[in-house]
């Protein structure tokens, strides 16, 4: 009955998550308690053992990154889409290869638009 | 096993203008002349139109995919608000400098992800069809890359866009979990036939569907994007969002309400009526403030919204005909008088376009578009002979007849305090002396030839159904059989 389930399956992974809670928790608590407590600066430093960073985190990236960006997307998931109709392209038959000519043909459409508008020149 | 080939007949009309589309951008790479490119596009409609009409009805894809007159009738509403919006986007862009070709397939990208929104059967190709839709869309809005305002509007209408897909997706998936399904019809028989009805999972299936169609059609309380997106988006493109996504988000919701979720009828209702009362108090009251024309008919157009959920609230195969009905005179409408707006246009002047105080004393300084101007807001109020008035009598009359008294009361009180800041655009252009020192608006005579035509078109359809709208009103009627 759809709607009353309840995954008593998953019983032991709710049993292993409350025990991995108490778990770290006890862990940490004993710790707080036993260990010594003897600060200075250099340990609120970002990496004790590294450089300190120069300049804010948040600053301005050239647009050209983000269209390389965006490109990379797009051939990326064409290859997503690839690996599927590879595994079950013996079943589906001639369809397959239709379906997917077309779908390449549309990205091939983009691709020469992405070329022809200079996309791909960084200069 | 090996699979068939699918029927592409039904999926002639899409395919032929994706293609189109995808071809236009290639072609466009080597037209220096961007009316061309306009023309090129504005012949694809008109072909994929024709397509449209003699393509006969059928389902395809495994169901997924089905052509019926219901679709059809959105697919001419898409069509001809996407030709029109076309028509009036050349000047506009020039001033700007953004004439670019991208611009016509995008608006044929989004036509056809509306065109497969219609006819959409299965909640996957409703989410494929509102994607390709919005995404066009989106990058539309944000057209004008130098205005700040362009930008804003793209980035609004992109991030609550999102926002919106995922409720939809997050519905679809809820959906799915309980039936094991997403055909729409299929759903429906899963519903009923294990007893989900009074699930509580479903209920919040159907409250993330009305969220994320909520959104499309700008209803309130989901229409905050609205103004903001409105005003910053180029006017074409306003004038093309406020039409074309909108009646394809009522295609979708009558479909999945009325098919998939037939059995909750009770729930929809409960949850759409008081919706629709509070989209049409948002759109028609906060518009009485507004200084800004494009605002002011953002406002209107969730008002407008507001109406139309009447029809589907009604739930009936009338109630629906009638909602069709208002979505196309909306379309004339509305796009009218946005195509005043872009012809008072004068290019890129800081705050001073679309100012409402632009229209004082325009019967003086342009008597022809005023006049326009003034057909277009009293069809807009609803008052007679004009179709504004025909949508709004059928959408209350139907309601009426299916016992929602109540909500066409409230629907007749706002479109009266509506009235008042339709007439005030009338009472500045008749009543009012023009501003001293503004820059003189473009007139009629040196407007171009594609925005007379527009309007002409326009005015006369609005005229027209305003005093015969026995045609389109069986249309309607027949569309909506499938209910």
């Amino acid at each position: 009955m759809p709607g009353s389930y309840i995954p008593t399956n998953y019983l032991p992974v709710l049993i292993i998550f409350i025990i991995a809670s108490c778990f770290g928790l006890v862990m940490l608590t004993i710790g707080n308690f036993l260990r010594l407590r003897r600060p200075y600066p250099e340990k609120l430093s970002p990496y004790e053992s590294g450089m300190p960073p120069v300049g804010e985190p948040r600053y301005r990236f050239d647009v050209k990154f983000y269209v390389i960006a965006m490109l990379f997307v797009v051939f990326d998931v064409e290859t997503v889409f690839l690996y599927p109709w590879a595994v079950a392209y013996d079943k589906i038959g001639l369809f397959a290869i239709v379906e997917m000519f077309l779908f390449i043909s549309v990205l091939l459409v983009g691709y020469a638009y992405a070329w022809k508008r200079e996309a791909f020149n960084w200069e | 096993m090996n699979f068939q080939f699918p029927d592409l007949t039904p999926v002639l009309p899409e395919a032929f203008l994706v293609l189109g589309a995808l071809l236009l951008l290639l072609i466009d790479l080597s037209i220096k002349n961007k009316n061309a490119t306009a023309f090129i596009s504005l012949v694809l409609l008109m072909v994929t139109g024709f397509t449209v009409y003699s393509t006969p009805s059928g389902v395809t894809f495994g169901g997924m995919f089905s052509v019926d007159a219901y679709s059809s009738f959105f697919k001419y509403i898409f069509i001809l608000s996407a030709a029109m919006a076309i028509l009036v986007s050349g000047r506009y862009l020039r001033w700007r400098n953004e004439e670019h070709g991208e611009y016509y397939t995008l608006i044929l990208l989004s036509t056809a992800g509306m065109m497969i929104m219609a006819s959409a059967a299965d909640l996957i190709t409703i989410y494929l069809g509102l994607e390709l839709m919005a995404l066009s869309t989106y990058v539309l809005a944000g057209f004008i890359r130098g205005e700040v305002k362009s930008n804003e509007s793209a980035l609004k209408y992109f991030l609550l866009g999102a926002f919106s897909s995922a409720f939809l997706l997050y519905g679809i998936s809820l959906i799915y979990g309980l039936t094991g399904i997403t055909r729409l019809n299929l759903v429906a028989s899963a519903i009923s036939e294990s007893g989900l009805v009074d699930n509580p999972v479903l209920f919040m299936a159907l409250l993330m569907f009305v969220v994320a169609f909520g959104f499309k059609v700008a209803a309130a309380p989901f229409h905050m994007w609205a103004p903001d997106v409105y005003e910053g988006a180029p006017t074409p493109v306003t004038a093309f969002m406020s039409v074309g996504p909108k009646a394809a988000g009522f295609a979708v919701m009558a479909r999945v309400f009325l098919v998939a979720l037939h059995s909750l009828q009770a729930d929809w209702t409960t949850v759409l009526v008081p919706i629709a009362i509070l989209t049409m108090a948002v759109g028609n009251i906060i518009a009485l403030s507004q200084q800004n024309i494009k605002r002011m008919l953002a406002y209107s157009s969730i008002a407008h919204a507001g109406y139309a959920l009447i029809g589907l609230i009604t739930g009936t195969s009338a109630g629906i005909s009638a909602m069709m009905n208002y979505l196309i005179i909306y379309a004339f409408m509305n796009i009218g008088a946005f195509s005043i707006v872009i012809i008072l246009d004068k290019g890129r002047v800081p705050a001073s376009s679309d100012r409402l105080d632009n229209f004082k004393g325009l019967a003086k300084t342009h008597p022809v578009p005023a006049f326009l101007m003034l057909i277009f807001m009293f069809s807009l109020t609803g008052i007679p002979p004009t179709a504004g008035f025909m949508g709004k009598f059928y959408l209350f009359m139907n309601a009426v007849e299916a016992g929602y008294t109540f909500v066409v009361l409230a629907a007749v009180f706002f479109s009266v305090i509506s009235a008042y800041f339709y007439l005030r655009v009338v009472k500045f252009m008749y009543m009012e002396e023009p501003e001293e020192g503004e820059i003189p608006a473009a007139s009629m005579s040196t407007a171009p030839v594609s925005i007379t035509i527009v309007l002409a078109v326009t005015a006369l359809a609005v005229l027209l159904i305003g005093v015969y709208p026995e045609a389109l009103l069986a249309m309607a009627k027949n569309s909506a059989l499938i209910f």
